[in-house]
């Protein structure tokens, strides 16, 4: 009941009050009775949710979370590289 | 232009690395726990995924889940179902509602098989429709039963508002709206569920706005994060938590920035205030009758509540659940699915004895479905 699913604005109909989003493939309509209507513009990120426009996502914040996410692993997969080697190193049988 | 994509908006937060990583980091960072966390997910959204990315075997043992009442069918008691069914039993009248209502069971029936009898009862995509289908219909009574949490109501009280300004005459709301904070209050204050943490509703929060968890650790000194409903989220949320308590913090924290913010949407919070407001008593499943824990219309709009326009045909009296059930139980964080005698047996999703079996928000329903993870 509670889940809204990510989109992004394609078309914006002022006259009916009414966003074209495209989520993930699909096109649909959702009513922007929510939200302020200067706020949704072409291109952006919405939540849909039952046939409505719940608010936009922050891109920027979305983007952010990911770019902490890819560094993790990277320090993460840094981390395992030097743990081989570690143990690499240490490796009593090594040319056995 | 973002360089954002939406397709990283769903795989960016599902990803398996990003998610065995935050594992890791967190079974690192539990070892430092002062005592064991136990966690109310409140909201039905993240049972499901905890228990379809199963998250419960990624985590140590001194994290455990104790899934909340956030699940709006799941909590609705059999006289309110029945109330539906009685309406929708009217002469002339199309019932309307949204998700799994349809299926869930009343005292003798549920509205599906009423439906399957020849009523017509109608299942909505958006309430939206509930206009439209008054305007096609001027000769019958509409009725839509409206269900849902904070995240649902605004999308009423909009169809409210549209009713009133395109004078339509043939369309009446029974308002089952209710709030997260009453019920979490009163699963804390009767303190046997034993929760120490909270994960706090995604899109609940986005419409209300995170601050309306503060009495949580204000009162009960209980940490909130504030999380999405992808597992990367759900993860990160828990993170926050563990390092809240190693800490020795109960604070107030959103992890779900993108989208939610401590204000929420105050256009939808002004909508729901023109049209509805708090009712003094209402019964939940399982946890029983919690005050201002639900909406009703505002008695200037009274012409449009079928609660008071219909009130002679509808049942009042209490009705508990099937003997066996324990879904009130589960919903008050005091046992877990498994624990129920006709779990899988006599109660699965198609012949379900209770709403936790019948709507995919339920423990019951996401333990069912995927019991393979918890082999």
């Amino acid at each position: 009941m509670c889940l809204s699913i990510p989109s992004k604005v394609v078309k914006i109909d002022s006259e009916s009050n009414i966003a074209i989003v495209d989520t993930m493939g699909v096109t649909r309509k959702a009513g922007l009775e929510l939200v302020e209507k200067e706020d949704i513009k072409v291109g952006d990120y919405v939540l849909i949710h039952i046939g409505f426009v719940m608010n936009k996502i922050d891109d920027e914040d979305a983007l952010e979370s990911l770019k902490v996410y890819k560094e993790i692993l990277e320090i993460m997969d840094e981390d395992e590289r030097q743990k081989l080697v570690l143990e690499d190193d240490n490796c009593e049988n090594r040319g056995a | 232009m973002s360089e954002l994509q939406l397709k990283d908006l769903y795989d960016g937060f599902r990803n398996p690395d990003t998610i065995r990583s935050l594992a890791k980091q967190i079974a690192d960072e539990a070892k430092n726990l002062k005592m064991p966390l136990r966690i109310m997910e409140v909201c039905g959204g993240h049972t499901h995924t905890i228990m379809k990315y199963g998250l419960p075997q990624l985590l140590p043992d001194t994290i455990s889940f104790i899934h909340g009442p956030g699940c709006p069918v799941c909590i609705m008691p059999k006289e309110r179902i029945d109330h539906a069914i009685a309406l929708a039993k009217m002469e002339n009248t199309i019932l309307l509602t949204l998700g799994d209502m349809i299926r869930v069971p009343g005292s003798k029936t549920s509205l599906a098989q009423e439906r399957a009898a020849g009523y017509d009862i109608r299942p909505l995509y958006t309430p939206m429709d509930a206009l439209k289908i008054a305007k096609e219909n001027p000769d019958k009574r509409v009725v839509f039963f409206a269900i849902g949490f904070e995240t649902t109501t605004p999308m009423t009280a909009a169809v409210i508002k549209a009713t009133i300004e395109q004078n339509i005459t043939n369309l009446f709301f029974h308002i089952n709206h209710v709030l997260v904070p009453p019920a979490v209050d009163a699963i804390m204050a009767d303190g046997k569920a034993q929760i120490n943490a909270f994960i706090g509703p995604s899109h609940v929060s986005v419409i209300s706005g995170a601050k309306i968890y503060q009495p949580l650790p204000d009162k009960y000194k209980t940490p909130v994060v504030v999380s999405g409903f992808e597992p990367v989220d759900v993860l990160q949320g828990i993170l926050m938590i563990v390092r809240q308590q190693v800490q020795e913090r109960a604070d107030l924290e959103i992890e779900y920035t993108r989208s939610v913010t401590m204000e929420g949407n105050t256009i939808a919070q002004k909508l729901i205030d023109t049209y509805l407001q708090p009712r003094s008593h209402f019964r939940w499943r399982g946890i029983g009758d919690i005050p201002d824990s639900a909406l009703e219309i505002r008695p200037e709009f009274a012409y449009l509540d079928a609660e008071k326009i219909f009130g002679d045909i509808l049942p009042n009296e209490p009705i508990d659940d099937h003997k066996l059930c324990i879904c009130g139980t589960i919903l008050k964080g005091l046992a877990k699915p498994m624990e129920c005698k006709v779990f899988g047996t006599a109660c699965t999703p198609n012949t379900p004895l209770g709403s936790c079996m019948v709507s995919s928000e339920g423990a019951c329903n996401a333990y069912y479905r995927y019991a393979g993870v918890l082999a």
